[in-house]
């Protein structure tokens, strides 16, 4: 098949597996999970295809699989939609499908599929479990199947169109569909628990704020449109279309592509979840662990980043290479300030998930700190490390929640929360693959040395930070990666060392193989995809392996960015910040009993710095005192009520009269009646050609269509 | 005048003296039969056009189905048929007027139009148009869109006209 | 070679014999019939423009076998339509079908 056709088919499988499960299968639940694994799996094989096929391309960065048909008339031209493949959405999509295939594979043993109805399980709550009586006449309780299986993997389908949609598109119009697309699942899934309330506030929370973002996005795109006339890619990134657009100002001094490359990033910063729209994320961890690492790792958040990466030459169209113009500025700063800022609030959380939560939004910070500073290539590599080893960790956290619940159920005590860590410990002689895998995804998370993924990618955006001299995001981005290593071996500590800390983590039990071979296959790529991307210039090890990342994804640019310098000060730097922190961290909760010894339940830390009390102060409790006060109690109650019932007598008084003396006779009398009248005069007389007979009609019609187009022609165009 | 102007015009007239004859004869049979004679020359006059593939199309489509499906209808209605009455409605003569009007207003307007003396440039060497047709009907940048939507009115009149042909009483709707 | 005009022209009478047909006829299906001869008049100036202008753009052609489609539905909701009234009025005289009179 043809790769562009191939291309365009990519997105389709999920979009069809939505389809089928809504309207016809969801009585099924095999059914369903069949064909929503099976259409992952189709992506999944049409875009290693693509990925091969695209690696078999020289040059692919001048020559990418494009592809577009006309799609809407505006005035002279088309505005096209298409698909395009360049190294950097080849990249790009290798992980998407990855990790979604492996999300919809991991589905299937979280919901428990092949396990019997909960006794009394509702559509909208968490399965309870099951009670069964076996053969010797014993009564067990074990986990129950999802009551709306079929469900979650139609609308996981939907978004995993939306992403690939978004991986595909070569226009930002698309792009943004896409994107929204992703918006509504995230709302659908997160809410997918929807008997919980706080699953409910927080489907809403997630669907406002990014739409906060959304807003500004949306602007973007229409600036850009009216100032390019395209949305293509590949229209704007021409030299002349750039040019044109650095050398246009617009307001706040900023050129006309600064204040577009902003205005699109505050999507970004709502999607990716930057402070300060950070909020949303951590409680998107009220939906189940498959769509966190959806949402988290395989799609929603790493969109928001792809869609810096992508409109990179747009940021950086004004940059002359050294002093970072106010946009990357503003995009480095809050970078940094959010990898900075999460990790201090991950140290203090006891949830497992939200600790996962915060990591994510740091390490989105560093890949927009990355492109803040110009850092491409260190940015786009980051995000496929970690989109590999954060669907790891969370697919890993919702395994190990997974075998909690075993134990909840065993000893019955429903009021022992399965996710809080200080409930766990002692797992790893339980769970020995999750263990491992989960040690793999949290070494790389915290960059250890030489062997993972992640080292070699925070590495690089560090190195490229101290190359040019950017020392205030170094220094920050440096504390923010040992807050890391520290935070995440406190979870491994508190999660998997050490002995059981009560008896439901005495009787966890390991997962199913759909559970526990995504977290294999992941972890491998959590390791192995560093070393794609090792730098020439590293000591003893560079050049052994081709810097093959850098080469591919970087062609994507028109000018290949230099890697910067070696240098040992970030090496080190990287070196001492993920092993001490990784030591700190084991040192420091090796002997912690509970959460009270915990050092670092810091009342600040421990309540994410007030954002949400605060936003609930400055936005919301406002909103409703407006909504209050001002609209109900003043607008609606005092104004327009007091209006209308000063309006009421009066307007009386004034219809009575106008009714007496003008209505009734002259309206009714000469115009109403008259009109009457006049009509059924006419009907009388026109009713003689309602004949019922067709041809009559016809050749009346033909008569009047000959006498007014003769009387146009001869008055009108002869004339 | 060429031989391909005096095989036109001998097709036109035949069309048209069966049009006519499609039009005013008495016998309903025969008048079907009298558009199977002007459709084939209308097929001639695609040959004539090089439009090779609409001529084929022509005969049978429109001879060998829907000239054929008029036959059954005048059979199915066929106490009409032997019907000695007028085969004209009492207004016929200002259907003539208006029709000869509407020939008249056409001519008028065709000469006003400068493109009226075109001659055809000579038929390209080796050019197929049947597979040109081919690719424009199934091509994206082509007619793909409404090629598909004739074949959706096509299905959706078909099922329509089953539905009001079929008669409740005589089928298997168990009423 | 032919001029355009004889085939405007033929094209033209072709559609007034079959207006023709459509407006005096008392049966319906032999206005049907006088409806399939404008139809096929139509579809010769499409060929005919089609020959005479272009003829690598191939839209007449193809509007001509649009035509021939809705052609071939007109006819078959048509003679379905003249069939049913039929049945339920025994007559297929457009002047005795008049039940949409006032």
């Amino acid at each position: 098949m043809e790769t562009t056709t191939l291309i365009w088919l990519i997105p389709l499988p999920p979009l069809l597996a939505f389809f089928l499960i809504v309207l016809f299968t969801n009585r099924s639940k095999a059914l369903s999970h069949t064909i929503a694994v099976g259409a992952a799996a189709l992506s999944f094989i049409g875009s290693m295809i693509v990925f091969v096929r695209a690696l078999g391309v020289e040059h692919l960065g001048e020559h990418p699989f494009e592809s577009a048909i006309n799609w809407l008339p505006t005035g002279d031209t088309w505005f096209r939609i298409g698909v395009l493949i360049d190294p950097l959405g080849a990249a790009v999509l290798f992980f998407v499908a990855i990790t979604i295939f492996m999300i919809f594979l991991y589905s299937v043993g979280y919901h428990n599929y092949g396990q019997p109805a909960g006794d009394h399980d509702v559509k909208g709550l968490p399965p309870h479990g099951a009670t069964v009586t076996d053969e010797h006449g014993h009564k067990h309780v074990v986990p129950s199947v999802e009551p709306m299986y079929s469900r979650f993997f139609a609308f996981l389908g939907l978004f995993a169109f939306g992403m690939y949609t978004l991986v595909v598109s070569d226009n930002l119009l698309t792009l943004f569909v896409g994107w929204e697309i992703m918006g509504l699942c995230s709302y659908l899934l997160i809410g997918f628990w929807y008997g919980k309330p706080s699953a409910r506030d927080a489907a809403v929370k997630a669907f406002m704020t990014t739409r906060v973002g959304d807003v500004f996005m949306l602007l973007g795109i229409a600036f850009l449109y009216s100032a390019t006339g395209t949305l293509t890619f590949r229209e704007i990134f021409t030299e002349e279309t750039l040019h044109a657009l650095a050398s246009t100002p617009a307001w706040f001094g900023m050129t006309a592509s600064g204040l577009i490359a902003l205005l699109l990033f505050i999507g970004t910063v709502g999607k990716s979840a930057q402070w300060p729209l950070h909020v949303w994320l951590p409680d998107a961890m009220e939906g189940p662990t498959p769509v966190s690492a959806m949402i988290h790792a395989a799609t929603m958040v790493s969109a928001g980043v792809y869609a810096v990466i992508r409109m990179f030459p747009l940021l950086t169209a004004d940059w002359n290479g050294h002093e970072l113009t106010t946009t990357m500025t503003i995009v480095a700063f809050i970078g940094a300030f959010t990898a900075l800022f999460a990790a201090t609030i991950a140290v203090a959380q006891n949830d497992i998930k939200r600790v996962l939560a915060y990591s994510t939004i740091s390490q989105l910070g560093y890949m927009i700190a990355a492109l803040g500073i110009g850092a491409y290539v260190a940015a786009a590599f980051h995000l496929i490390t970690h989109a590999f080893f954060k669907a790891l960790l969370f697919l890993g956290s919702g395994s190990v929640i997974h075998g909690m619940e075993h134990g909840v159920l065993h000893t019955g005590n429903h009021h022992v929360d399965p996710q809080d860590m200080y409930n766990m410990g002692g797992l790893r002689k339980k769970m020995p693959i999750t263990f491992w895998t989960f040690l793999i995804g949290g070494f790389a998370l915290s960059g250890f040395p030489l062997v993972t993924a992640g080292f070699w990618s925070k590495d690089e955006i560090l190195a490229d930070a101290f190359g040019h001299g950017h020392l205030a995001v170094f220094v920050t981005l440096a504390i923010a990666a040992f807050l890391t290593a520290f935070y995440t071996m406190r979870q491994i500590t508190l999660t998997f060392l050490g002995e059981p800390r009560t008896e439901e983590a005495k009787h966890a039990q390991e997962t199913p193989w759909t559970m526990t071979t995504p977290l294999i296959v992941l972890a491998f790529f959590a390791v192995t995809y560093g070393w794609v991307g090792i730098s020439e210039h590293f000591p003893i090890l560079g050049g052994l392996v081709p810097n093959w990342f850098h080469d591919f994804v970087g062609h994507t640019l028109a000018e290949v960015p230099e890697a910067p310098e070696f240098s040992w000060i970030p090496l080190l730097t990287s070196l001492v910040v993920a092993l001490g922190g990784l030591a700190l961290g084991y040192l420091t909760y090796r002997n912690v009993k509970s959460v009270s010894e915990d050092k670092f339940q810091i009342p600040l830390l421990k309540n994410k710095y007030y954002f949400d009390e605060a936003y609930n102060f400055l936005f919301i409790r406002p909103a409703y005192w407006f909504a209050e006060n001002v609209v109900y109690k003043f607008l609606d109650k005092g104004v327009i009520d007091g209006f209308l019932h000063a309006f009421g007598p009066f307007t009386q008084g004034t219809g009575s009269a106008l009714r007496n003396y003008f209505d009734l006779p002259v309206i009714n009398r000469a115009i109403g009646d008259g009109s009457a009248e006049i009509t059924y005069w006419f009907g009388g007389k026109l009713r003689g050609i309602q004949t019922g007979r067709v041809q009559q009609y016809l050749m009346l019609a033909l008569v009047t269509f000959i006498v007014i187009g003769a009387a146009l022609y001869f008055f009108v165009f002869a004339a | 005048m060429t031989g391909e102007q005096i095989v036109f015009l001998v097709v036109a007239f035949v069309t048209l003296f069966a049009g006519l004859m499609v039009v005013t004869t008495r016998n309903l049979v025969h008048a079907a039969l009298w558009l199977v004679a002007a459709l084939f020359g209308v097929a001639v006059t695609y040959v004539i056009l090089h439009a090779n593939f609409l001529a084929v199309v022509q005969v049978v489509v429109y001879i060998g189905a829907i000239a054929i499906l008029f036959i059954f209808a005048v059979m199915l209605t066929r106490r009409d048929m032997r019907d000695q009455g007028p085969q004209m409605n009492k207004n016929w003569w200002f259907g003539a007027v208006l029709a000869v009007l509407t020939f008249g207003g056409l001519y008028f307007l065709l000469q006003g139009w400068e493109g009226m003396t075109k001659t055809a440039t000579s038929y390209p060497v080796g050019f197929d148009a049947i597979s040109e047709l081919g690719n424009a009907l199934v091509s994206p940048a082509g007619y793909v869109l409404p090629f598909e939507v004739a074949s959706v009115l096509l299905v959706a009149a078909l099922v329509g006209a089953v539905y009001v042909a079929f008669n409740p009483r005589n089928g298997n709707s168990g009423k | 070679m032919v001029p355009l005009s004889w085939y405007l022209i033929f094209a033209a009478a072709l559609f007034s014999i079959g207006m023709f047909g459509v407006l005096s006829r008392r049966n319906a299906v032999a206005i049907l019939l006088g409806i399939e001869l404008m139809l096929n008049s139509v579809n010769i100036n499409l060929a005919a423009f089609w020959r005479y202008g272009d003829v690598h753009l191939m839209a007449g052609q193809v509007f001509a076998i649009i035509v021939f489609a809705v052609a071939a539905a007109e006819v078959a909701v048509g003679l379905a339509l003249v069939i049913s009234v039929y049945r339920s009025r025994r007559t297929v005289v457009a002047d005795e079908i008049d039940m949409m009179k006032w």
